[in-house]
């Protein structure tokens, strides 16, 4: 029995080391992960501060390093990721409720879902040059913010249409059953209980691909070129750049100090990006305190 | 189409009901009829049915992939399962509450008001929140905080919302499926008590579990049983008191009596 008792004991032993040991490699995951990008910050930021000024924003392009600046790039992408939105959230959002409420479960839906999800590992290069046969091209839209935004949209909608898909399928089934128990249809079962209890993650969702779309660079090459844009696009007709355009000029001259103003450039696109996501992490949680008070 | 259709004695009749979940038959040839403004109880051992039959009373079974239903359930003179009948105004005048209370995650007021507003009520919304509320003996502990989630409320009190919610459309019937075996005593009690009171109102067909309850809150118990192939079937329905007392079934006998369960 004595015996017996110190085998369990020293089993205990091993199965604790080994618990401290996969602690210790999650551990230097985090590190490794979190510690890289506090380089990529830190570099960035030393190298931009200087750099990162007032006139940055306001000026337009220009071949001397002090006059110059992105406003025609920061206006080019707010533009593009306000079309992006327009256009991928309503056909992303209403693809994930088809195909999560509607559309029987057969193997044509299962082809469909498969291609989605391997519709988001696609580069993103691809995209751009389709967008450029059928949007730039085939519809006459010419290099517009019009032909970058619907290039975008097709980029983020698998993103958006997973995300929003996980998020309809975690309502409750109960919160539906209720519902159609009240003499509901269909649609307002979606409409008035399941669209708002997955509004979080589609936000969620809305937002991953967002983030996407303002880093993308190449796409928006093969769609607007590298330019040298010297006015703020006023309509979706118009001509544009963005900001990691903006600076992918930057970086490729020869003198340092466009280097710095790539910097800065980088500082600012990382500016727009998370205020983006604190407006929908706001949105969201307004919401969620909403439903539970 | 028979005599006690209508405003007549019986609300709701099935007849040679059959339900399948893809190549399962989970129910056998029921044939019952639910008596007006009377609270029947149906009970029965685990798996036998109870709530498949329930759920054939409000057309819910549609929303399940597989299953398929056959025979006749008169409610009034309708058929429910003919084509013509539209189940989401089935489900407008036969209301259900589930065995877990499941309140949206609104307000109060707007758990209440689901109903009314899918269905295009057009008296005064507000007034027939509070007349839902009072039905289902929970005004004077919400009316301060309607606008307050409803999940911020008790299990026991959380059911007796979803029960408000349901009468809030006026239904004919309500359907509850195990609405107290989520709920400690005491909410269970208060629970009971509301069904004896709405049964003036409303008709009402409860499953349970819980044989005192059925016998406490029932005017009529039915007890279904499950067969060798795992098959639902009635075997008696009858006054709660003779069901209880003298059943005609020696099975029925052996259920109440807890020789098998």
């Amino acid at each position: 029995m004595a015996q017996k008792y110190a085998v369990f004991k020293r089993r205990k032993e091993a199965r604790k080391l080994l618990g401290s040991a996969v602690y210790v490699v999650f551990l230097v995951a985090v590190l490794v992960s979190v510690m890289g990008l506090a380089v990529l910050l830190i570099d960035i930021i030393t190298g931009g501060l200087p750099w990162f000024s007032w006139s940055l924003i306001t000026n337009y392009p220009s071949r001397h390093p002090e006059q110059a600046g992105l406003w025609p790039a920061l206006i080019g992408t707010l533009w593009l990721m306000g079309l992006t939105a327009a256009f991928s959230v309503p056909v992303g959002v209403g693809a994930a409720i088809y195909l999560e409420e509607y559309a029987a479960k057969n193997r044509l839906t299962a082809l469909i879902e498969v291609n989605i999800a391997n519709l988001a590992g696609v580069p993103s290069v691809v995209y751009g040059l389709l967008g450029a046969a059928l949007f730039v091209q085939w519809m006459a839209l010419e290099r517009s913010v019009l032909a970058g935004a619907l290039t975008m949209s097709l980029l983020i909608l698998p993103i958006v249409i997973l995300a929003s898909r996980e998020a309809i399928r975690a309502v409750p089934r109960a919160y539906r059953e209720a519902a159609f128990a009240l003499g509901a249809t269909e649609w307002q079962v979606v409409s008035g209980v399941v669209l708002p209890s997955a509004l979080p993650g589609i936000l969620t969702g809305v937002i991953l691909g967002m983030s996407r779309a303002i880093g993308e660079a190449a796409p928006m090459l093969v769609i607007s070129g590298l330019l040298f844009v010297t006015f703020i696009p006023t309509s979706p007709m118009d001509k544009f750049t963005v900001l990691p355009l903006q600076i992918f000029n930057w970086v490729s001259r020869p003198q340092d100090e466009f280097q710095g103003l790539a910097a800065g450039g980088i500082m600012l696109l990382l500016a727009v990006l998370l205020s983006m996501n604190a407006i929908a992490v706001y949105v969201r949680n307004r919401r969620q305190v909403k439903s539970d008070e | 189409m028979n005599d006690d259709s209508a405003n007549g004695k019986y609300v709701l009749d099935a007849q040679g009901l059959h339900v399948w979940y893809g190549d399962f038959l989970a129910l056998r040839d029921v044939n019952l009829k639910i008596e007006r403004k009377k609270v029947t109880a149906l009970i029965g051992p685990s798996g036998c049915g109870k709530s498949t039959l329930l759920r054939c009373f409000n057309r819910m079974n549609d929303l399940i992939a597989g299953a398929r239903v056959e025979g006749k359930i008169h409610f009034n003179q309708d058929d429910l399962n003919s084509n013509d009948v539209d189940p989401t105004e089935i489900r407008s005048r036969i209301g259900m509450v589930f065995q877990k209370p499941n309140p949206f995650p609104k307000s109060i007021y707007d758990n209440v008001a689901f109903g009314l507003r899918i269905n295009g009520y057009s008296g005064n919304v507000e007034e027939a929140v509070e007349r839902s509320l009072r039905g289902a003996a929970l005004w004077d502990e919400v009316k301060d905080r309607l606008n307050k989630g409803a999940q911020t409320l008790s299990g026991g009190q959380q059911q007796r919302l979803c029960i408000a919610r349901a009468l809030a459309v006026e239904p004919e019937v309500i359907l509850m499926d195990e609405p107290a075996s989520a709920l400690d005593p005491v909410a269970t009690l208060a629970i009971e008590e509301l069904i004896r009171e709405l049964a003036n109102q409303v008709t009402i067909v409860i499953v349970t579990h819980n044989m005192q309850q059925a016998a406490r809150v029932s005017d009529e118990t039915a007890f279904l049983m499950v067969d060798e192939n795992r098959s639902g079937y009635l075997v008696e329905r009858g006054e709660t008191n003779q069901i209880f007392t003298e059943p005609k079934d020696e099975r029925t006998e052996a259920y109440i009596t807890g020789r098998f369960s």
